[in-house]
Parts: structure tokens; sequence; C-alpha cells
């Protein structure tokens, strides 16, 4: 009994260590103070007001966070009414196709997505005679076109496990359509489009070869930023950033779990 | 939860508005720059932000507010396969030396209006007409460089430092760094033997991979960006660069480390490069961007450039700055602007030039070999 319990924390110490020695070793070298990536000189937060120096990093970072932000809004919206849709197909055999196809695009490589999506904006924006294809607008449409299968996949679930009698009750004691939407449904299936909104801001915000292809000119964002300092080496400063943003997300996480954990509890004193 | 609902949309219509906001504070006119990563300085470590100068520089003496949007890419190729696209719009970018030749001939480049970028007299007249602009009408060069050997002293005997055969000396086996890139590989072992780099005569290949086939059981390996942490740890001890590169080490070799001393010097013949300022076809506002250009070579952003980027500067105010010498101090200038008869004869006779497809070809298959052996 003991020794298996060693052994399973041992086991666990080595998983979470595999998982997290990248970002310690980060977040250590950040507060080097020296530019090495070898040796560890002195603590110091030269990197970070380095960073906040930085108008093009910072500027980077900005665009990165209107294009997640901006994307995951729409998409859950989006991606929401198409679940609501697709759950109240009478036909089986329709409503896992429509599924099947909705799936496609998450197990395309992101590099075949992004050059169809650059080809396409290119031809359309040829069509209407525009003199740049690519802009703010090519690049936001491409991530609500990535994000959208994962906020279906994630509510899609809340949608069948609802009680279909909860909807009709409402209905009966007088709710419009909308109000029942609004007042019995959705409650009911928010921890999955939360779960799914969240998915989609953080896929938005470290995609890489979608952006790379659909980029117009004048919105970088920062992971194409970080790709371009490869002329010469990646700067500290940058680690320094990532470290932000790994804390960032960490408190989103730890937030959105504490609700989750509220609304739970809530549910079950309800129930009793 | 219903309130979650009302401020999330508010917030997204803040965000939107803000975002669109940005042009509307009367007639802002915009410039679209595309350069390479820390290739211009941005205002760290009390340094001049030149981009931010430029918008108050401009305000000030025309009236009217430009936004500068900047943006960076990370290799010639990859600016190249943008701008082909032809779907997006940029009004200067920073090109090589050889992507130049290629945009010229394929018609990607406007022209020059020189009468709007009078600061072009203070580019030294080894910097003009070299063998991608041979008439200059399309650019304004930014900065060069020059290849040289970087060595670990505490490792190498100062006797041996000399020439390309160090990086074939076999006293330092498994202590030296090749380039991971066909071009600049076969490059060095070009200069050792003394064949022109452009060439297309296939022997001549030949003789330079049988060069590099020898040097591959001395080799601690190939490597590109490595080498800055490889050099500076200690971890190899010869190794090839540019002459600012060197000084980037330098700032990553920790002060207590004894085993590390990085020298350097400059092997006859040797590869030269040139970045310069164009303005592609695609551009929107021509004026605005040799406005821009013309800036960036006077003296302030000019000087600042130079010691954010460490590259050597064409331009004769950076190089007859008093401010620029002191800040950069004696040894820096010494390696970075090594006395040369003529940069120009040189750069023609050694610079890498774009190569038919034939011979590009032929130079990966025997690269290939290298990298398998």
């Amino acid at each position: 009994m003991k020794k298996s319990r060693v052994l399973s924390r041992i086991v666990i110490g080595l998983t979470l260590l595999f998982l997290f020695a990248p970002i310690a070793v980060l977040i250590a070298y950040s507060f080097n103070s020296g530019k090495s990536t070898v040796v560890f000189q002195d603590f110091s937060f030269r990197w970070y007001q380095n960073l906040f120096e930085d108008k093009a990093a910072l500027a980077a970072l900005r665009n990165s966070v209107v294009l997640a932000v901006v994307s995951t809004l729409i998409s859950t919206v989006m991606g929401t009414f198409a679940a609501y849709g697709i759950s109240r197909m009478r036909s089986r055999f329709f409503r896992s196709t429509v599924m099947s196809v909705t799936n496609i695009p998450m197990m395309n490589p992101d590099i075949i997505t992004g050059i169809s999506l650059m080809l396409m904006f290119v031809f359309v924006g040829t069509m209407l005679g525009l003199a740049e294809s690519l802009s703010f607008y090519t690049m936001l449409i491409a991530h609500i076109n990535f994000s959208l299968p994962y906020i279906i996949l994630s509510v899609l679930p809340k949608f069948n496990q609802m009680d279909k009698a909860m909807p009709e009750a409402a209905l009966d004691l007088g709710c419009t359509p909308m109000q029942s939407f609004f007042k019995v449904e959705l409650p009911e299936i928010m921890p999955g489009v939360l779960t799914g909104g969240l998915m989609a801001f953080t896929m938005s915000l470290d995609d890489f070869v979608i952006s790379y292809f659909t980029k117009g000119s004048g919105f970088q964002t920062l992971p194409l930023y970080i790709y371009s300092m490869t002329k010469k080496t990646v700067t500290p400063k940058m680690y320094a950033l990532a470290t932000i943003i790994f804390f960032v997300i960490l408190t989103l996480l730890l937030i959105s779990n504490l609700t989750d954990q509220d609304d739970g509890k809530n549910h079950k004193a309800k129930n009793n | 939860m219903k309130k979650i609902f009302a401020i999330i949309p508010a917030l997204a219509l803040a965000v939107v508005l803000l975002l669109s906001c940005a042009g509307c504070g009367g007639k802002t006119l915009t410039l679209n720059v595309y350069n390479w990563g820390e290739y211009i300085s941005d205002g760290s470590e009390d340094s001049l932000n030149t981009v931010k100068a430029f918008e108050k520089w401009y305000q000030e003496e025309y009236g009217q507010k430009v936004r500068v949007n900047y943006d960076t890419f990370s290799s010639n190729e990859d600016l190249y396969a943008k701008l082909s696209s032809g779907a997006v719009s940029y009004d200067v970018i920073f090109p090589s030396d050889y992507m130049i030749a290629r945009m010229i001939d394929e018609n990607m480049l406007l022209p020059l209006d020189y009468g709007n970028i009078p600061n072009f007299e203070y580019i030294t007249e080894d910097f003009r007409n070299l063998y991608y602009d041979p008439q200059n009408q399309f650019t304004v060069p930014y900065t060069y460089g020059v290849v040289g050997v970087i060595y670990n002293a505490k490792v190498v005997d100062e006797s041996d430092a000399s020439g390309w055969d160090l990086l074939w000396n076999e006293k330092y086996s498994g202590d030296i760094l090749q380039f991971n890139n066909p071009r600049d590989a076969f490059g060095t072992a070009m200069y050792k033997l003394g064949i022109d780099v452009n060439t297309t005569d296939k022997a001549d290949w030949d003789a330079a991979q049988a060069e590099l086939l020898r040097q591959r059981p001395l080799l601690k390996g190939m490597v590109m960006d490595e080498i800055y942490n490889m050099m500076a740890s200690g971890e190899a001890a010869i190794g090839t660069y540019y002459a600012g590169d060197y000084f980037t080490m330098l700032d990553m070799v920790d002060e207590d480390n004894d085993t590390v001393d990085l020298h350097f010097y400059y092997p006859e013949p040797t590869n030269y490069y040139v970045d310069a300022m164009c303005i592609p076809s695609c551009c929107k506002n021509k004026e605005l961007a040799e406005i821009f250009i013309n800036y960036m070579l006077s003296e302030e952003p000019a000087v600042a450039n130079a010691e954010f980027t460490y590259y050597a500067s064409p331009n004769s105010v950076v190089l007859n700055s008093q401010q620029y010498a002191e800040d950069m101090g004696e040894d820096f200038m010494e390696i970075i602007y090594p006395p040369m008869d003529s940069f120009r004869n040189n750069y023609q006779a050694y610079a890498y030039q774009n190569l038919d497809a034939e011979t590009l070809a032929y130079i990966n298959e025997l690269w290939e070999k290298v990298k398998i052996n």
C-alpha cells in the first residue's frame, strides 16, 4: 500500500517536472541580469524594464490580445448557435455528418488551413479589386475559422446532457423561445461555453502558422514578432514577456476553476 | 452569469471601437515599414526609439500626424514570399543585396526620387552603385557587415589564429563550428581554396565539397544561431560570423567565467553583405516613404541604429560622429571598420551573388552529402 503510494508520487513528480521544467528555466532566466542562457549572474528586473521600453514588442502584444479577444467573442457566439442548431437536428445521420464535417478543420494541419485561407483571401481580394487583400480582418476571419470547431465541440455535449424537458417546461409556462434560451438553456450550457471560449482564446493567442499566412501589413502578432528576432538571438526580454503571459493565463485558469466549483456547490445545494 | 454576459459584449465593443479609432484623429498618414527583427533602435536601455522619433519629427516638420506600422521578418525569403503574394502593402523594406538584385529583376522595386532623399550624400562613395543596383536607382544602404573568425583565446594559440586554416586545424578537433547552410559553409571552403564563390563551374564546387568533407570529423557541429550560446559558454572555441555578432557574443559571456576569452580576426578573403532600404512596388505613399528613408540617414537616428544593431554603417555622418566612437569604444571601431583599400573592390569580388537555378540545385545535392557524412 505504502510502496505504491510513494511510487505514484514519484511518477506524478516526474510528470510535473517534465511538463514544467522548460517554463521554470525560462522564468528563472527572465530574472538574470546578463544575456547568457547558461550562467545565472544576478537577480534583476533588467529585462522586464527592457520589455516595457520596447514599443514594437508591446504593440505586438496588444495586437495579439485584441485579436484573441475579438475572435473569441465572435466564434463563441457563432459556435454556440451552431451547437444549438446541431443538437436539434432530428435525423441522426444528418447530425453525425455535420459533426464530422465541423471536426475536419481541427484535424487539418495548420499549414494547410493557413495556405488555403491565404489563397482564398487573395482570390477574393483580387476579384473585389482591393489593393491589399490581407489585413486585420482576414486574420480575424482566419482565427474565428480555426476556433469555431473547438467551441462547437465543447458546447454540444452540454446541450445533449441538458434535460430536454426543461426548455419544454419553460415554453409551457409562457416563455418565448428566445426567453427560454437565455433563461433556461444558456445557464445550463454556460460551463461548456466558457471552456470553449478559453480554449479559443489561448489558441488564438499562440497561433503562429495560420497567422503567418494570413497576416496583412501593419498588424503583427506576438508569435510572429518573436520569430522574426532570429536574425540576432532572441533577447531575454522575451523570457520576461513569456513569464508574464504564463502567469496571466494561470490566473485566468484558476479563476475559471474556482467559479466552476462555486457553480457545482450551488447546484448541489439547490438539489438537496 | 447574466451580468457577465452583458459585460463581455460591452468590453468587446469598447475594444473594437478603440481599435478602429486609432486612425480617426483627423487625417493621419500611415507608413508601413517591414524590417528584420531587432534591426532598429527601439528605445530599450535608454536608446532612441527611432520610429517614434520619426513620427514626432514629421508632425513638427509637416504639421501632420503620421503613424508608422512597424512589422518584422526573419529572412529575405520570408520577405520575398510576402511581397510576391501581392496581398500586402509595405512602403519601406530592408532586404539584403542578393534579394535586391532578384527583386529589381522581377520589377518588385520602385526607382527612388533622390531629390526627396538629400541625405543620400552621406553615403560613402564605396557603397554606391554596387553590383545589385549598378546605377543606384533603387536603394539606400542601411548596414553592411564582414564575416570574421571568432575564437576562444584560452583554447586557441595566438600563433594559429589566422586565415581560414584555423577552421581546418586538427589540433582543435571537436571545438570548431561550421555554418549550417550550404552557401555560407561552401563559402568558407572556397575562400580558403581561393575559388570564386559565384562560380558556375561544377568542378570548383566539387573541390569545395571535398574540403568540407575533410573538415567534417573536426567539427563540434553545424549551427546557425546556436553559435551565440556555444561560443559564449565556452562549449565551442572556433566559429565564424559577422563582426557585429561577435559583440553580441561578448555581451553574453559571463564576467566571472575565466575559461572564455573571445577574440576576433578577419581572414582573407572573406564575405561581405549589404542591407539596404528600398521601396516596393506595392507602396502607397512613395513620398512619405522617401522622407522616412531620408530621416533614417540623418545623424541622430543613424547613430542610434548603428549603436543598437552593432553592424557597420555606410553613413559618413555615423563614421564621423564623436559620440558614436566614444559610445562604442576603440576595440569596437577597430573591428567593425577594418582598414580596407576599397570596400567596393572586395565586395564586388567576394560577396555572394544570385546563382542560377541549376548551380543552386547542384550545391544542394553536394550539401546533402556533407550533412550525412
